[in-house]
């Protein structure tokens, strides 16, 4: 074993773009380019190029691939039709969220799930350990795939640039196979940016021409390269959960918010999966009696929230934590994630502060998302 | 990046202008504006404050993080850009220029700074 970080395929293209690098779950990413702000105003407005090649694939294949997933995950991964992808998680026996995954059908014996850098030998090893009894093979793919994004609202027509593919029939979270910029490419419209846009997991041989060809072709509509710090004021704005932050194996998806993801009605295995009993008394407390829920702060001042910070009442007296905070580029203002008690979770409440290292700075409470792109 | 000649430096990252009467000017160099990103709120100490060398006197966030601001020398401050405070940016755009932070009546001699060449050196180091 080496503590060096991991390198993806279009290293070398970071540094000559001058990108400052960080690392990242192990792995030495961009973290910007130039400006963060500017990399996400150009993805609200235009369009950001991304080097995700950190991201985990693992496929998943067999005639019983769809009854492991089932199993494993709490969605209901049977009923995702080929060439669609589902958001949803895998978590402990106990509700806990392991990570949060999005899962593609590539064909009707073949899923590629996706994981967060930081989890996906979590994930591959609980995969592999709840596979016994089912007739499917679990590959780590995670070697196989660089992963290209474009997002942003002119990320449409930079892509059809360089693909003869079906965009347009594309829908969001779909995937088909195809050719961008003469490689072979799942040509995916995902995205972690709350922007229309499009995810492209190629070999990494191929990385770096798909980055040339993408960067060419997005020149005249603004596009640039974005770093992971935009991607996660993108994210936050968007209200998308973020894991090691909203999301951790003492949550469970209810607690979180994200309840909906849960699927007790399943195609397979008579509904069973790994944590049932736990989470149906996890819907059953959100139902009733919630401990926190996870709402939006917005600042009126200027000072910004942090995780980990307190949530408080005008009086100090501790009612919740920041989850994720930014200033947010969009609003114009620091805006935070948080868990608070559900006493005070109601958009509107008074009185809501966040004490930023001793200083009590008011907040407003609103529901998530922060920003919502106009369809 | 090229660190103006005529400037001291801390090797917390601070630089300081050479003494008018008196009265030096602080900001953060563009080494440290650049490490932090984009700037986007700066605490500084008020007019009047007395400060010393080495010791905190404000904070200046990015969007990733907060760092504390130190001042380079003792002294008792005498002017804060409110620029700088309306527009953190200028932090990262102009940070040996417009996006200085605060003049300081310097009381004695600075102590451990740095000339432009060793500031360069340090950092590379």
């Amino acid at each position: 074993m080496t503590d060096a970080p991991r390198r993806t395929a279009l290293d070398a293209t970071h540094r000559a773009l001058g990108a400052t690098m960080t690392d990242f779950a192990g792995w030495d990413m961009p973290l910007r380019y130039s400006s963060e702000r500017e990399e996400h105003v150009a993805v609200r407005t235009r369009a950001g190029l991304f080097d995700l090649s950190h991201m985990g694939e693992i496929t998943v294949t067999g005639p019983q691939a769809a009854d492991l997933l089932d199993y494993a995950l709490v969605g209901n991964i049977g009923g995702v039709k080929t060439g669609r992808a589902r958001y949803t998680m895998i978590c402990e026996a106990g509700g806990g969220i392991l990570d949060d995954l999005i899962v593609y059908r590539l064909a009707d014996q073949e899923y590629m799930v996706v994981a967060n850098a930081s989890n996906a030998q979590v994930v591959l090893d609980a995969l592999t350990a709840r596979a016994g009894g089912f007739d499917a093979a679990i590959r780590d793919d995670r070697d196989a795939y660089a992963l290209l994004a474009v997002q942003g609202p002119e990320s449409p027509g930079i892509l059809k640039k360089v693909t003869d593919a079906d965009l347009d029939g594309l829908k969001y979270y779909a995937g088909l196979p195809g050719t961008v910029a003469g490689v072979q490419a799942l040509i995916a419209r995902t995205g972690y940016t709350g922007e229309d846009g499009f995810e492209l997991f190629v070999r990494p041989a191929d990385a770096v021409a798909l980055w040339e060809a993408l960067t060419e072709a997005g020149r005249d509509a603004g596009l640039v390269p974005c770093g992971l710090s935009c991607r996660d004021t993108l994210r936050l704005e968007a209200g998308m959960p973020l894991y090691g932050h909203e999301l951790t194996t003492s949550t469970t998806p209810f607690d979180a918010g994200l309840g909906r993801v849960v699927k007790f009605e399943k195609t397979t295995n008579d509904g069973d999966f790994v944590g049932r009993t736990a989470l149906a008394e996890a819907a059953e407390r959100a139902g009733t009696n919630p401990p926190r829920k996870l709402v939006g702060l917005i600042a009126t001042g200027r000072r910004v929230p942090r995780a980990g910070y307190p949530v408080v009442t005008a009086e100090g007296t501790v009612i919740g934590e920041v989850t994720s905070g930014a200033p947010s580029p969009t609003l114009g203002k620091p805006v935070a994630i948080a868990y608070v008690d559900a006493a005070y979770a109601t958009p509107g409440t008074e009185g809501v502060c966040v004490d930023i290292r001793g200083s009590h700075e008011p907040y407003e409470v609103t529901a998530l998302p922060f920003y919502k792109r106009q369809k | 990046m090229s660190n103006p000649q005529q400037l001291r430096y801390s090797k917390e990252h601070e630089w300081l202008s050479g003494a008018e009467e008196g009265v030096s000017t602080v900001g953060i160099t563009e080494h440290a504006a650049n490490a932090l990103g984009d700037v986007v709120y700066v605490q500084l100490p008020e007019v009047g404050a007395t400060v010393a060398a080495g010791e905190t006197c404000g904070e200046l966030e990015s969007t990733k993080s907060v760092s504390d601001l130190y001042s380079p020398v003792d002294g008792e401050i005498t002017e804060i850009n409110e620029d700088v405070v309306n527009d953190p940016s200028l932090v990262n755009t102009a940070p040996f220029e417009g996006g200085w932070l605060f003049k300081v009546k310097t009381s004695g001699e600075p102590g451990d700074l740095l000339s432009a060449d060793e500031y360069a050196a340090f950092i590379q180091s």
